[in-house]
């Protein structure tokens, strides 16, 4: 698997970090060299095998629809970096 | 009578028989703490006058106290949520974040008597297998401070190892309880995926991660986890089950019992000290009547990359809820709200944790997402029936921790591929969701402890428990502890270690007395 | 060139819950920002998501109603993004296995009947609200829509005009309202759709270049909305130029859509299965349970009560508009009242008061015994039917006891015939020029005089008796 900058640029747009130049390179090495890492899966035959994503055959977990008392506002909004005591704030995202 | 040589349970027995007060523990070890931890850098918050109002307040029930832990002092990884004392993660983009709320193990840890002490140093997110990536600076090994403690949950077994507590309640994604624990000479078990509640826990990889002791043996690691387990209805991943009775079953009684040596766990890469320790153990537990074996275990070169694909992929998108907005630091500086957002994350994440994030991103990002997620999720499925089968032939699987002694400090982050191969023996036991426990079996030439691992099926928790209790009561490798004038050393080594640099000026300050608001 | 409009629909609805899909915060709409929230909708660290059992049961309810297949074994995916409505950056919905697949809806529109097929119906949670903030330049975040439970319904690029969509729409909210799991109300935003829309040479069997629109606040939104798109895509073409895949905003008060500012480079999700939700396998005997508690839907009723009742086609789809409506009648019907009547009532009296107070029929306040009553005192004469409406309007904002309503105010019908005659007298003998234009053939001047005795007995006469006594006084 070969891991170009662009890749590596892409990846960290999705990631919303910025990397330097040099960073980029770097990454691009290092994770080459996990992927190399990674890639021994392929020796695995896995035709026919089910992913797993949960690894207990746990199903239907489920509440019931019963009102329970929210969260205090002021303890809430306490733990944010900015806001007005009744919203977060950030800069403008709405057109 | 030496407090800081007593288990859990026997301070615990002493509190209830009057001989020691709830206050006295709490404030022996907030002395011990007072003058060790700096050294160790074990804890990120010391909450002593909050533990000292407690034990004031347990004073008063101890006679009705029905727990065995009742007023025994402990600690907490500092991922554990904690209402009003602030929460890290070892991470700066938490900030000075002080939750509204509290883990689900909290509340029950409380029920059961405990009195936190404070919270205990990590990697980074639990990101790491050395304690090294906290922005609080790494955490030393009590044995050698010039060494790593393990990771990530380093403070907890550091702790543990130093008599800073009598135990800790840390969290194993990928073998976070018992490397540290191996490395530090102390006892720790991560238990059965979803008998412990996550809620609280902040999720680094959520189908991995699961919350346990880190004790002085087995037997107080049977207590505490009787306190941790139960059904929690506000983690849908938790299983029904008989909790709050391994503690009552611990017989140290093992004949019969068919104890497994996978094969491809002895092979290359394995420390010879460390091989000849593990076999002996299983000597040991073979003359107190249990049957060793060995058998093949053909999927061990595919369980790093499995983990590591599932867990960053886990990882990047749990961690993407850390962008300035709801909680944590903000970055001083930036323009609009995507600049917020790149800012505070790149700011705030350190180097280890962006690279598994950018690991995440890219196994998950179209084009990607079949050849590495799915096809780890398929090997995950691959490597839960090689377990399978392997149990269908023996009760339990024996194996080393760690395939070598801890290393120095500093010597690790520059390899990550060479760190995360280290996790080989642990993190297959997260993936299946298996129960797995890492207990003292030895030193090497050097004087560090080494550490042999046990793995059970799902819900052996009890099995796994009783075999090193057996152990336990032939050896008294889980008895030896660091010199104290090593942990003051440790104060000589320098604490910030310049491969750690990595924000210059930017360094977290530990807290010390009183901890977050009241 | 004659053109053909391809539109497909994406339909999100809220579901009528009384807590949130994940948390057991409380769904009400309208109150102060951020205070029905907690630490699992605002995202919190170490927060876990548990679901409802009704969100459960109410997507497969519609699933079933809109004649779909429903998944056994289905899950939860997580669609990653940053946004600061979305508080944890991932939104949990179903993108591989969605609870409920190829469905159809049958609509019905001047140009005659339909199939629209539905793709699939998913569960997924609500974001939060944002509100710019001009004095500060700022954007405000209130979380309490996030985690408010959806379900959305993806419709197949079946329609080829704006009242077929409308149709759909109609059809859709009719069908999720009367399964009771939805209020779909698009003022508050119960009920949003976006519009996936091409157009292509008639006859052409390729899909052209499509625009999704959003922000459509309403059904005549929707019909506007496409009819400016599909020409605004024609006369494109039309020009040399060409359809850019792109999602457009529809701003309503200059009739016309927008391109949305979004970033160039293409958005990637990173759907995974989201690991702290285990996955939902559906027995046999929970979908028959829930298939047998299915309730009458609309088209079903209006076939019985034509044929069990009688009563005109007109008649019926006013009553089964909605179904508070249909319950209510149901109810007249089940407390003695002539089903005819009932229905009379309701299309008048009842429909007019609703919508003079611009109200839903399921907020009202009046209760099907009060009507029944009103009703009832109409049949046996001791109410006129003026009267009965007077009381009705007293009534209706708050319900009531009809009968001391009645008794307080002294509106009894006067059926006493004396009486009746004795007031008919005294206007004839005040009104002689009347009496005399009558007799002269004037029949504008009997309603004159019948208007006079029912004022002078306050309304509460039996207007046939004053019609009969007053012409037999006449007659003398």
């Amino acid at each position: 698997m070969n891991i170009t900058p662009e890749l590596v640029e892409r990846i960290a747009d999705l990631s919303r970090l910025e990397l330097g130049q040099e960073e980029v390179l770097e990454t691009a090495a290092q994770l080459e060299q996990i992927a190399a890492c990674m890639d021994i899966l392929n020796r695995l035959d896995t035709r026919g095998i089910q992913p797993m994503s949960h690894v207990f055959p746990v199903e239907n977990v489920l509440r019931e629809d019963t009102v329970l008392p929210s969260q205090d506002r002021a303890e809430l909004l306490a733990c944010a970096p900015a806001s007005d005591g009744e919203t977060f704030l950030v800069p403008r995202a709405v057109e | 009578m030496e407090l800081m040589e007593l288990t859990a349970l026997e301070l615990g027995t002493a509190i209830k028989k009057g001989r020691v007060s709830v206050k006295e523990a709490a404030q022996a070890a907030l002395d011990r703490i007072a003058a060790q931890s700096s050294a160790l850098n074990a804890f990120i918050t010391v909450t002593g006058e909050r533990a000292l109002d407690r034990a004031d307040k347990l004073q008063a029930g101890v006679k009705d106290a029905e727990s065995p832990l009742y007023g025994v002092p402990m600690a907490l990884k500092d991922n554990i949520c904690t209402r009003g004392v602030r929460t890290t993660c070892a991470s700066k983009i938490l900030g000075e974040f002080t939750p509204p709320y509290s883990a689900a193990v909290v509340d029950k840890l409380a029920g059961a008597g405990a009195i936190s002490l404070g919270k205990l140093n990590m990697d980074e997110f639990a990101m790491g297998s050395t304690s090294e990536t906290s922005c609080f600076g790494p955490v030393k090994n009590p044995w050698d401070p010039e060494r790593v403690p393990g990771g990530s949950s380093g403070g907890a077994a550091a702790a543990v190892a130093a008599g800073l507590g009598w135990y800790a309640v840390g969290s194993d994604t990928g073998g976070s309880i018992r490397q540290p624990a191996a490395f530090c000479g102390v006892t720790g078990i991560k238990p059965t995926y979803g008998t412990v509640s996550r809620y609280g826990l902040i999720a680094y990889a959520s189908s991995f991660d699961q919350i346990g002791p880190i004790c002085r043996d087995a037997a107080d690691c049977a207590a505490v986890l009787d306190a941790l387990q139960g059904k929690d209805p506000r983690d849908g991943t938790s299983l029904e089950g008989q909790y709050g009775r391994l503690l009552d079953r611990l017989t140290g009684d093992v004949r019969g019992l068919k104890i497994g040596l996978p094969a491809d766990c002895y092979g290359d890469g394995l420390d010879p000290e460390v091989r000849a320790a593990v076999l002996a153990a299983a000597d040991t537990l073979k003359s107190r009547g249990a049957q060793v074996t060995e058998l093949p275990f053909p999927v061990m070169e595919y369980v790093v990359p499995a983990y590591y694909i599932i867990a960053a992929a886990q990882a990047s998108s749990n961690l993407s809820r850390f962008d300035g907005v709801k909680y944590g630091r903000r970055a001083d500086e930036y323009g609009g709200l995507d600049d917020l957002y790149r800012k505070t994350r790149t700011q705030g994440f350190g180097p280890e944790v962006k690279r598994r994030i950018l690991l995440g991103t890219f196994v998950l990002s179209a084009g990607y997402y079949d050849a590495y997620y799915i096809k780890a999720l398929q090997a995950r499925a691959v490597i839960k029936s090689g377990f399978d089968r392997a149990f269908e032939q023996c009760d339990l699987l024996l194996t080393p921790t760690a395939p070598a002694a801890p290393p120095r400090l500093g010597t690790s982050l520059d390899n990550p591929l060479q760190m995360y191969l280290g996790d080989v023996y642990t993190v297959s036991v997260n993936l299946a969701g298996l129960p797995g426990l890492s207990m003292p079996c030895g030193f090497d030439s050097q004087g560090l402890p080494i550490g042999a691992q046990l793995i059970g099926p799902h819900f052996g928790e009890e099995m796994l428990l009783n075999a090193a209790h057996a152990f336990q009561l032939d050896t008294d490798f889980h008895r030896q502890r660091p010199k104290d004038s090593i942990c003051r050393d440790a104060q000589r080594v320098p604490a910030r270690l310049e491969t750690l640099d990595h924000r210059p000026g930017a360094q977290c300050a530990p807290q010390r007395e009183g901890g977050g608001p009241a | 060139m004659t053109w053909e409009t391809v539109i497909g629909l994406e339909t999100h609805v809220e579901l009528a819950t009384r807590t949130k899909i994940f948390c057991s915060c409380t769904t009400e709409f309208g109150s102060p920002p951020n205070t029905h929230c907690c630490p699992v909708c605002t995202g919190m660290p170490g927060a876990l998501p548990v679901l409802n059992r009704r969100v459960l049961e109410f997507a497969v309810k519609a699933g079933l109603a809109l004649n779909c297949s429903i998944t056994r074994h289905s899950g939860f995916d997580r669609k990653n993004y940053f946004y600061p409505d979305l508080p944890k950056a991932y939104q949990i919905s179903q993108l591989y296995l969605p609870i409920a697949r190829n469905g159809r809806v049958d609509v019905r529109t001047q140009a005659g009947d339909k199939t629209i097929r539905i793709h699939e119906l998913h569960m997924e949670e609500d974001a939060g609200k944002l509100a710019h903030d001009p004095a500060t330049g700022l954007t405000r975040v209130d979380c309490n829509r996030c985690g408010v439970p959806l379900i959305e319904i993806v419709t197949q690029p079946d329609f080829r005009t704006a009242e077929e969509v409308t149709a759909y729409l109609e059809a859709l909210k009719e069908t999720l309202q009367y399964l009771g799991v939805s209020d779909c109300k698009m003022q508050e935003g119960s009920l949003r759709c976006d519009v996936n829309l091409s157009v292509r040479p008639a006859g052409s069997g390729e899909l052209g270049t499509r625009t999704e629109m959003k922000n459509l606040g309403s059904f005549r939104a929707v019909a506007r909305a496409i009819k400016y798109e599909a020409a605004r895509q024609i006369q494109l073409i039309e020009g040399g130029g060409r359809v850019v895949q792109e999602t457009r905003r529809w701003d309503e008060d200059r009739n016309a859509s927008l391109p949305m500012r979004v970033k160039e480079n293409a958005q990637d999700y990173r759907y995974f299965p989201e690991p702290d939700i285990p996955p939902i396998r559906l027995s046999e005997e929970y979908l028959d349970a829930l298939r047998a508690a299915q309730p009458e839907l609309a088209q079903a009723k209006r076939a019985r009560y034509q044929r069990e009742y009688g009563l005109p086609e007109y008649d019926c789809r006013m009553i089964t508009s909605h179904r508070a409506l249909a319950r209510f009648f149901e109810a007249l019907v089940e407390l003695g009242v002539p089903p005819k009547q009932g229905a009379n009532w309701i299309m008048g009296e009842v429909l007019g008061a609703l919508s003079q107070r611009a109200m839903e029929p399921g907020d009202m306040k009046l209760t099907p015994p009060t009507l029944a009553r009103l009703i009832a005192l109409v049949g046996e004469g001791r109410l006129n039917r003026n009267t009965a409406v007077k009381v009705f309007e007293a009534v209706f904002d708050r319900d009531g006891d009809v009968d001391a309503y009645v008794r307080a105010h002294g509106l009894e019908q006067v059926n006493d015939d004396a009486l009746v005659r004795e007031a008919c007298a005294e206007v004839l003998a005040v009104n002689p020029r009347s009496a005399a234009d009558y007799r002269s053939g004037k029949e504008k001047a009997f309603g004159f005089l019948v208007g006079q005795v029912m004022r002078e007995l306050k309304g509460r006469a039996n207007p046939q008796r004053v019609n009969a006594i007053l012409k037999e006084l006449l007659m003398q």
